[in-house]
Order: C-alpha cells, then structure tokens, then sequence
C-alpha cells in the first residue's frame, strides 16, 4: 500500500471589525432586523458607485506586516462577475492579479496573498434543511452584503489536519492581538475553506486538488480535511482518479458531497474596477499601519524565552493570547523575586488544566493570586501537592492563597522548622528494614520512610526536606 | 406677463428676464410644461407638476431642465429607456441633478432616450423613437435624442444628457443645437445609470455656447461619493471671444479625409466652417492621429465589455421587470432579461461578456485598452502643435427612421469621429455650422483635459461667425 502525504492551502475570509461596510457608509450590522443596512450603493441599485473604507485597508497593511508580505505600492480592485440572488450588482468587487499584500510567512506556513473584498449578503432557505436543496423558497437579508472581508490564501505547505488546526489558532491568535477582527467562527467572522490534495511520499509533483467548504469551526475542519484525506486515499488505492470540484462537507454526518465539478466552475471574466481608482500606499499609511502593530506572537513567544521560560511554555503562552495576558499581569502583580519559569508552568499545566479553553482571566483565580501561590511554593511554605489543592479551592471560591493555606492547615513542615525531626525519627523507628536498607546505601528504601511521613503530616512535609533530615540522622 | 414666448428666450436670455422680473420662474415652468405635454416627437418619458420657487440668489433662477432618462430621480421613473426598468422609481436623486436643482434649475420632465445609452438614433428606446424636429421622418440622433430634441424643438431650455462614445455631441448635430462632453470626472456619475463606467459623462445639450457654459459652470465638481471624480480647476467663465488669432485648429487626416464615408454635403459645412474660422484668425493644418482608425473597433470591445458587468444586476431579483413564467433561479435570471432587454442590449452584452471571457480577455479587451493608451497619446502629441483638433461630428446628417437599424454596423460607424475623444476622457464640443439638404450640421471642437474655457471661447466666436439659423426647428408656441 502506498504512503500518501496530504498538501494542503487554506483559504480564510476574516471580516474586518469596521464601522461601516467596504465600499458604503453603512455600519455593520450584527444581528438586526434584515434589510435595515443597507443603502443604494451596498443594494446595488443603478447608479450607485462603490468608495473604499480607508481603514479597511489600513486593517489589511496589518495583516500584511503581520505575515511579513510584501505591501504592494499600488494595487488595485477586480469585478469578479457572476449571478447569485446573493450578489446585488452581479459582481463582487475583489482584487485579482494586484492584490494589496503578496508573499509572507506565519509560523511555519508561507503566505501567498491577502487582499480586500465585500462580502455577500445573506441567504435564507425556507426548508427542512436550511439548505437549499429541498427549499420551497428563499430569501436574501441584505445587512451583511458589502462586510469588509481581508481574503487570506496560504501556499499549500500544510501537511496535517492538526497541523491545519494548529495554524490557524496561530492565525486567529495573531489577527486578534492586531485588534483587525472578531475572528469568531460561530458568529462568521473567521471562514476557512481548504484545498487538498495527496501524493505518494517523497513526490514532489501535486496530485489533483479538491476544494473543501462548509467548515465552521476548527474542530470540523480537522475532521473535514482528515475525511477528504481519506477519501482520497481511498480513490487512489481502489485505482480511481481525484476530480477537480468542490466539496461540501457536512459536519454532522462527516460526509463528503460535491458541490461543483470543474466543467460548472465559473469563469468570472474579471475587470480592473471601473468606478475605483487605484489604492496607493503612501509613507503615511505605512506609518499608521506600523504604528499600530502590537506585539504578535512569534515576537512574544521570543521574548517570553528570553525571560527564561521552557519554549514549550512560551509557545503556549505566546500562541494563546488570553493565557500569555494572564500570565503577564501575574508576573507583573508577583515579587520581584519571582521565577517566571515555574509562574510559565503552573499557568500553561495546572490552570490551564482547571479552566479549558475559557479565558483565566474570566476565572475566579486572580493573577496576583497565583502569582503569589507560587511564590508560596517557591519559598517551601507549602508543598506542591498542597498547592494544588489551594488552586482547586482559588478556582471555585477565589481569595488569597495564604489565608487558605492557613486556614486548611496545609501550610509546608520542614525547611527549617523542628517540627519534622520528630516525626522522621519516628517513621525510621516504624520502618526498621527501610532505614537498615538506607545505611546500607539503598536509597531507593527511602521512599517507605517518605511516604510515612506524608501519611503522619497530611502531604505537608517538603519531600526534600525529609530525605535531608534522613541522610543526617542516619549518616548517609 | 411681459414677454410673449418664454420659450423663445435661450436660458441665459430667461435668467436675466427672471432676474429683471419680466417673467416669474413659475410662468416659465408653466409654459415649458406646457410644451413638453404637448411634445409630438416623443422626447419625454415624464413631465413634472410646478416644482418649488427657487432660492432667492440661485444661480439658474429657475430655468427648468429637461433630464435624460437614466439620470436617477427620486421617486420619479428613470428607466434608462428600458423595458426592464420600466416604472422604476428609485429611492435617492444623481447628485449632478440635485446639484442643478440648489443652483436653480428644477426637474421640467425625463426625456427619451436609446436604451441604457445604446445607440446613435434613440431607435432603441422601450418607449418608442423620437422623431428630429427639422424632419420627422428622421431620427434626432443617440444616445441622448429627446434631450436633443426637445432643446431643438423649444419645448426644454436645455438639457442633461450624457455621453459615452458621442451620445451628446451626435444628436447635437444632427437636431442643430449645442452639445458640450466634458473632461471625463469633471461631472460626477453618482446616481447615473451606468453604460460604460470609464466613458461615460453627463453633459449640458443647450441652443447655444453661453447657455453650454452656464449649465457646465454649475455641473462640475468633485463628489466625494464618485470615486473617479475630480475637481475642476477654477469656474467655467462665460465665453466671449469674437475672434480666433492665434488658434491652431488641427484637421486629423483620418477622421475627415478619405477613409471615412463622409457625406458632401457635411465635408462642404465642414469646409466651409474652416474657411471661417481663418477668417476670424485661427491657423487651419492637417494633423495626425495615427491610431484613431481602430478608435471604433477598441471602443466596441470595451463599451460592451463594461456594460455586460453594469447590466448584471438587472435580474429580476431586488427591482426592475420580473419574468411571470414560474422556473427556478437560472430559468427566472434568463427569462427576464431576454424578455426585458432589447436586441442591442443583447447583442453589446454578448459582445463584452465574450470579451472577458477566460481565453479571449488579452486578445480582446486587454488589447483593446492598449489601443486606448495610444488614441489618448496620438492626442497628447497632437496637442503639443494645436490648441484644438477639429472634425465634423458625424458622418451624415440625420438619417431616416429604420434606415440604419437592419445593420448594427453602419449604426456604429455615427460615431466614427467621436468616439476617440470619449476614449481619450478629453472635453468636446458640437456646434451647428451649417445646412446640408436643409438638415444641420455639426462641427466638433476637442480639447485637451480641463480646457473648457478656452474651447468653449472659441466655439464661442465661431458660433457668433456661422450665425446659424435654427428655427427650421422651432415647433410654433
């Protein structure tokens, strides 16, 4: 059986978080009654004439410094015609062979392109369905025709479906630090489609791709390329050929259908944009772009290393922007003496473990309290696994880490204190064989002596610290 | 009232009356009224009730306009002389009408024209042809002929017309009056309905070269909501020259020589009107624009090219005729526009669908934009040696109803000479010269971009030169 590699591009839609659609005055709208945002221009009715949102593009020279594109000095808009009861002037004003931004790298996916377009309106199906197969009628809500879209294209450098979902966290990651969208796909604002493709491995010629819609969240589109992946596959071993179409996929039963085969694609008969002129960038759009950068996650994953946390931890930090906040405003609100390895670990391991995907910063645990449970563990004053249990009672009740350690009487023994000596000598006076074994040099019979002591001090006592007192009293 | 025939004055000759007080804007408005609803050669689509007084220091004082069709007016129909717009009335007024409006000048009615601004005899109208003032078995000329012929005819002032290959400057000629196009994005397009995006232009069609100026003087100006407009440096001054020292007229061999079947009898006016104009000092040679031969070919690639994405949205869906017969989205999208557009509609869409067209778009449109490249240099060098580059504005002079309308090509060949202007976005002009076969004639004047003042002074002169005598066209008050 061959090995095949999957080749994959993805192509993003991001809605542009403006205050009013891409070529009309109008404000976006979420979620009013239909067909109250609109206006001669976004209805297309005759003679009305399109005029560029100016932050528009100044949200996509972002993008395009956010990927490292190449910004291009003049670009300009493309008619792209074809009829949907969707597209109200009968074309969609896009850019074609001159986009805004060319070329770029994120993490470790090459950019292709990033232009600007409108967006269609929205069409309703009366059905069972919801779709229109099996619709008796439809009907169109203008509101969202002429959004603002930034159309993302990678080069085809993705080789898994979790490499795919791990992208495009990035990506939504990055556009949101650039404040430029919402990027939420329940409510549109992020829409991924991808082309796939698959060729034995070690090839480099790409096989025949296929284009793949429909996929509203990252979980389905992981499931939606492993499918087609495999239905590939499947053609291929059986000594089938792939045809070239487009695929919708169907999120609750996992199924494949086809929803264009190439002798349907359009041929779009493009146009430079007669009623546009061309946009120039100039030094002063650059500057504002620029100046609007914030800090993006490969430059805060860097630094978070340079801070001299594992880059396991900075990644996910950097990668998650609500986590790598969270983080900060507690290193910030800690001691100066505080290692930010250990605040990197206890954030990415134990929160992240107690509060999900949901932001920390909605949760009950302040940073500063955390910061400071750390702090608490860092100086021995109460045990990791104790500490566990104060972040279990933060995240339900929040408060300060102190106040419970004491109040629960978990508070740490040993590191100073008398209070373990006893204690010890009475789990070596218990456990005679152990601390026979241990004189005689095995200090793997230690743990017997450890785990009495656990027992006798409720977790309390600093392993280190016993096996210390050990080694003293028995001379090893 | 003491002036017998309101409609007798030219506009610039009413301001003054209005301003004097001899005449109240309402008696004007009542009088041409009065004649458009008596119109007989079917120049208006719409004539409009008494409108508001105008303010006190506006501009126009009150001289009514007659609108071309596919102007949009609010709440009133503009249907860009189509079957598939037919009674639509849209919701906002083309900001070039508003405009004249707050200078003074209020709607007087909708005037016919060929559909979507297709066509050089107003043949192609939904709503029937119009028929030339000075012979009504003949057509006024397109795409602009009621505009045309209601300003030849006396029932408007003047009007707005537009013009995307010669729709202002053809029917100028061939119903005896003054036709101006202007430096393309002087006027704005908001609100008109779109032929041709890069070509087209709304323009004044008066009697004469002052009232020209006047109207142009309160149409241009940069509109924020046209994203291809732009401002015009200065005013429009009112034309006064009387002579023409000084003049370079420049005579391109390839639109009035040989090569282009021009009749005699316009080639004589022509001539003739040459003759005057070094007479009155202006220095008359030959000049060349090498590629205006291929002006017309480029311009029936790119005019159907643009047309064929404008027309798009006339589906049936949000406006507009929708075809009864029930089907699914493809059966009603195809059945209301063969049903509603007419046959040249058709035949220019096919034309520029085809041209864009995967595989066809280098050899045709983008070849053809080229082409328009050069036309627009061959004027800029031309320009370099002459102040202005004159030819007759068309071929014939008005030709019979049904004469040309069996073949589309010979329809094109009007527009032999005007065409190049259009692609070159430069500022033209027609005035009347003469009578050919007791039918008027037209001499053009082109410019370079922003010199309507100084074309409009030397149409001006020439235009007090010639003299012409209009009232072959008059319909008596």
């Amino acid at each position: 059986m061959t090995e095949y590699e999957p080749v994959i591009g993805l192509e993003i839609h991001v809605q542009l978080a403006t205050q009013t659609k891409m070529f009309c005055g109008c404000a976006l709208s979420f979620g009013e009654q239909p067909n109250t945002r609109t206006c001669p221009v976004c209805l297309g009715l005759p003679g009305a004439l399109p005029l560029p949102n100016e932050r528009a593009i100044h949200f996509g020279l972002m993008i395009g410094l956010a990927v490292d594109s190449e910004l291009a000095p003049r670009s300009i808009f493309h008619r792209k015609n074809y009829f949907y009861p969707d597209l109200p002037k009968g074309y969609q004003i896009s850019q074609y062979d001159e986009p805004l931004c060319r070329g770029g790298r994120l993490g470790d996916v090459r950019i292709h392109r990033v232009h600007l377009e409108d967006d269609a309106a929205k069409l309703v199906h009366a059905g069972s369905s919801g779709r229109i197969h099996g619709s008796q009628s439809s009907v169109v809500d203008f509101n969202r025709g002429g959004t603002p879209l930034a159309e993302i294209v990678t080069e085809p450098d993705v080789r898994s479906a979790a490499q795919a979902r791990e992208w495009l966290t990035l990506l939504r990651t990055t556009l949101r630090q650039l404040g430029v969208s919402d990027v939420n796909m329940e409510e549109g604002s992020l829409r991924c489609d991808a082309n796939i493709s698959i060729r034995p491995v070690g090839e480099s010629a790409l096989g025949t791709k296929t284009e793949l819609k429909n996929m509203n969240s990252f979980r389905f589109i992981e499931r939606g390329i492993n499918a087609e992946v495999a239905r590939q596959e499947g053609l291929l071993e059986a000594g089938d050929i792939v045809t070239q179409e487009t695929l919708h996929f169907d999120p609750r039963t996992e199924s494949i259908t086809s929803m264009r085969s190439k002798e349907e694609a359009h041929d779009y008969r493009y146009l430079p944009e007669p009623d546009l002129v061309p946009v120039a960038i100039t030094t002063r759009m650059l500057d504002d772009a620029r100046d609007a950068m914030p800090e993006l996650p490969a430059a805060r994953e860097e630094r978070l290393e340079g801070l001299g946390i594992a880059a396991a931890n900075a990644r996910q930090l950097a990668w998650r922007s609500e986590l790598g906040d969270y983080f900060e405003a507690a290193l910030e609100a800690g001691d100066a003496s505080l290692d930010p390895q250990p605040l990197a670990n206890w954030v990415c391991n134990e929160l992240v473990a107690r509060v999900g995907e949901e932001d920390p910063a909605a949760s009950r645990v302040a940073p500063e309290a955390l910061a400071k449970l750390v702090g608490l563990v860092d100086a021995k004053d109460v045990t990791v696994s104790n500490a566990k249990v104060v972040l279990d009672r933060l995240v339900a009740d929040g408060g300060d880490p102190a106040a419970i350690v004491e109040a629960e009487g978990l508070g740490a023994l040993g590191g100073g204190d008398d209070a373990l000596d006893p204690i010890v000598e009475a789990a070596l006076a218990a456990n005679a064989d152990a601390a026979e074994k241990i004189r005689a040099g095995n200090m793997k019979a230690i743990g017997a002596i450890i785990g009495h002591v656990m027992r006798e001090t409720k977790g309390r006592a600093d392993g280190g610290e016993v096996t210390r007192i050990v080694r003293e009293k028995l001379g090893v | 009232m003491s002036v017998a025939d309101p409609t007798a004055l030219t506009a610039a000759g009413a301001v003054a009356a209005l301003r004097r007080g001899d005449l109240s804007a309402g008696e004007l408005f009542d009088a041409y009224r009065a004649a458009a609803n008596s119109d007989e050669l079917n120049a208006y689509l719409w004539v409009a009730d008494a409108p508001a007084a105008p303010a006190p220091n506006a501009p126009l004082a009150g001289v009514p306009i007659a609108v071309k069709d596919l102007f949009c007016t609010e709440g009133i129909p503009s249907q860009a002389g189509s079957k598939i717009l037919e009674g639509y009335r849209p919701p906002y007024t083309a900001s070039v009408v508003a405009r004249l409006a707050e200078a003074g000048a209020p709607l007087l009615g909708k005037t016919n024209q060929d559909e979507f601004a297709m066509g050089s005899s107003n043949e192609n109208s939904a709503f029937g042809p119009v028929l030339n003032p000075w012979d009504r078995t003949r057509v006024p000329g397109g795409s602009s002929g009621g505009s045309a012929a209601a300003v030849a005819a006396g029932s408007a002032p003047w009007a707005l017309g537009t013009d995307t290959g010669g729709s202002i400057r053809q029917p100028a000629a061939l119903c005896g009056i003054v036709g101006l196009k202007p430096t393309y994005g002087t006027v704005s397009r908001y609100g008109m309905i779109a032929f041709a995006s890069s070509l087209d232009q709304a323009g004044p069609l008066t009697r004469d070269v002052t009232d020209a100026a006047l109207l142009l003087g309160q149409m241009v100006g940069h509109d924020h909501r046209d994203s291809t407009s732009v401002g015009f440096p200065g005013q429009v001054d009112t034309p006064s020259a009387r002579r023409l020292d000084g003049i370079r007229l420049g005579v391109p061999e390839e639109l009035s020589g040989e090569g282009i079947a021009i009749d005699p009898g316009v080639l004589a006016s022509f001539e003739a009107t040459l003759k005057l104009a070094e007479q009155l000092g202006a220095s008359v040679q030959t000049c060349r624009l090498p590629h205006a031969p291929h002006a017309l070919s480029a311009y029936y690639v790119l005019a159907p090219a643009e047309a064929s994405s404008n027309l798009a949205r006339y589906d049936g869906v949000r406006y507009g005729a929708r075809s009864e017969h029930e089907g699914d989205l493809v059966e009603m999208y195809t059945r209301t526009r063969s049903e509603s557009f007419g046959s040249e509609v058709k035949r220019r869409i096919m034309l520029g669908t085809y041209s864009l067209s995967s595989g066809y778009y280098d050899a045709y449109y983008g070849r053809a934009q080229r082409v328009r490249t050069k036309i627009a240099e061959d004027f800029h060098a031309a320009f370099a040696d002459f102040d202005f580059v004159v030819t007759p504005t068309s071929p014939t002079v008005a030709f019979e109803l049904g004469a040309k309308t069996a073949d589309p090509l010979s329809m094109y060949l009007n527009d032999y000479c005007t065409v190049p202007m259009s692609l070159a976005g430069i500022p033209a002009i027609s005035i009347p010269c003469g009578l050919s076969d007791d039918l008027p004639v037209g001499f053009q004047l082109a410019g370079p971009a922003f010199s309507e003042n100084a074309m409009l002074d030397a149409a001006f002169a020439l235009e007090q030169a010639i003299a012409f005598d209009a009232s072959g066209a008059r319909t008596s008050a």
